[in-house]
């Protein structure tokens, strides 16, 4: 009974919901109020998702069906997961297992993985550009994430479990060294092109390719697809305050949580389109050294 | 009415055919999106896919070719979707009526929920026509 109020409700399902679609439209009126735009009401997320679960599913006829139905589905669900773990984490100070920092990771791949698969598999020439351009950035984003990783493993010697990382922090956080800003800067670019902002946003890319991969979905999966969004908009920023951030937790987790989501929005608003190959090169060429230099740096015990 | 009908009204999402239009109309239509008119406010978005769509937003006299593939693009829609005919030419095919390459009215070919005439018409008619479907949807 109490896991299932764990999951279902606080600190799982339905706290996460609300939290990230407010967090969502924090980010969507920043974004009207750097436009000089009023920007929408604060329920405007929730209105949009709930809507879509009224409207009519459309199933493309030459589309793989099995896998163009499950894919949200499954996004959504290993999204939910995460969600279990790190909240325990931060809220209730225990880790489920040891070295759940990993499960944790793999997870979170999962969602990105199929979107991919659920734009290949709806059998539309712009959604599979799309999904070819996402595989091409997930190439890119998770390098760079691990070695961003591998600095909070030097930094915590070895400890894999997120209550061990959180309790490591509790004079100092790992932001405060220098290793660990670069590492923290490392995960906020990876926080960017994984959520799919601006900069990275080439496997939506509206004016391009419509909607990209999301182009052949339409009501209740697409809805599941903005029930996964929002959820990641709880979810990633918390597991970077998790990672860096984590001397004061509580209601300090707050004011963190809005000054990740300003500096999203200002990096959003701020940049042009990237392309696929510019990102790619963006990243291996660029932020791979920095990324080793913040590990030499971690390891010399900077 | 019902709570399913108020939910659609506060978020539509726009889907915006050019049917053959001068790109008047079209301009317009973009002018909503603007800091001046920002239509984001009552929740309505501009999107890229049909299948996303709970208006489809018309403008142009429709002629032989994009006559097909709007009717293809209104099947393709998911239900329920309203149908919003932009500017004169859509409405009535003003001045384009005796032309070679028109073929019927526009509703005579879909069901039209709302028609908002003028050449173009202004943002401010077009929101103010918004708001009368919201209203005739909710009563």
């Amino acid at each position: 009974m109490k896991l299932l109020f764990n999951y279902l409700i606080f600190p799982g399902f339905l706290f996460s919901l609300f939290w990230g679609g407010l967090g969502w439209w924090v980010e969507r009126k920043l974004t009207a109020r750097f436009q000089y735009r009023v920007g929408p009401p604060w329920y405007q997320n929730f209105i949009d998702i709930l809507k879509l679960f009224f409207k009519e599913q459309v199933i493309p006829k030459d589309s793989f069906k099995p896998l163009f139905i499950a894919s949200p589905i499954i996004s959504f669900s290993s999204v939910l997961l995460v969600i279990l773990f790190i909240t325990q984490a931060l809220f209730l100070k225990e880790s489920i297992f040891q070295a759940d920092l990993l499960v944790v990771f793999y997870l979170l791949i999962t969602p990105s993985l199929f979107t991919i698969l659920g734009g290949f598999s709806s059998a539309n020439p712009l959604a599979s550009c799309g999904a070819a351009r996402e595989v091409k950035l997930m190439l890119s984003y998770e390098f760079i994430f691990v070695t961003s990783l591998i600095v909070v493993l030097i930094k915590s010697k070895g400890n894999l479990s997120l209550e061990g990382i959180i309790s490591l922090q509790k004079s100092f956080p790992f932001l405060g060294s220098i290793s660990g800003f670069i590492a923290f800067i490392l995960g906020l670019i990876w926080l960017q092109a994984k959520m799919g902002l601006v900069p990275f946003d080439v496997s939506e890319a509206e004016q391009e390719i419509m909607a990209g991969i999301y182009i052949e979905y339409g009501g209740p999966l697409l809805g599941f697809f903005k029930l996964t969004r929002a959820l990641f908009y709880f979810i990633l920023p918390l597991f970077l305050i998790l990672l860096f951030w984590a001397d004061n937790l509580g209601w300090h987790l707050i004011y963190k949580y809005l000054i990740i989501i300003l500096l999203i929005s200002v990096i959003k608003n701020t940049n042009p389109r990237l392309r696929a190959d510019d990102i790619v090169k963006f990243f291996w060429f660029l932020l791979f050294p920095l990324g080793l230099l913040a590990i030499i740096l971690a390891i010399l015990g900077f | 009415m019902g709570l399913k009908e108020k939910i659609l009204t506060k978020s539509l999402w726009v889907f915006h055919i050019s049917a053959g239009s001068c790109n008047n109309c079209d301009i317009e239509i973009l002018d909503l999106l603007t800091p001046r008119y920002d239509v984001e406010r009552f929740g309505i978005q501009l999107i890229g896919s049909i299948r996303h769509a709970d208006v489809l937003l018309i403008t142009g006299a429709m002629n032989k070719k994009s006559l097909k593939r709007l009717k293809k693009l209104y099947t393709q829609a998911p239900k329920p979707c309203f149908v919003v005919a932009v500017g004169s030419c859509t409405c009535s095919q003003q001045m384009f009526k005796p032309s070679y390459s028109m073929q019927a009215p526009l509703d005579e070919i879909i069901p039209v929920d709302l028609y908002i005439p003028g050449c173009p018409p202004k943002p401010e008619a077009i929101i103010s026509g918004i708001v009368k479907l919201i209203k005739k949807v909710n009563r």
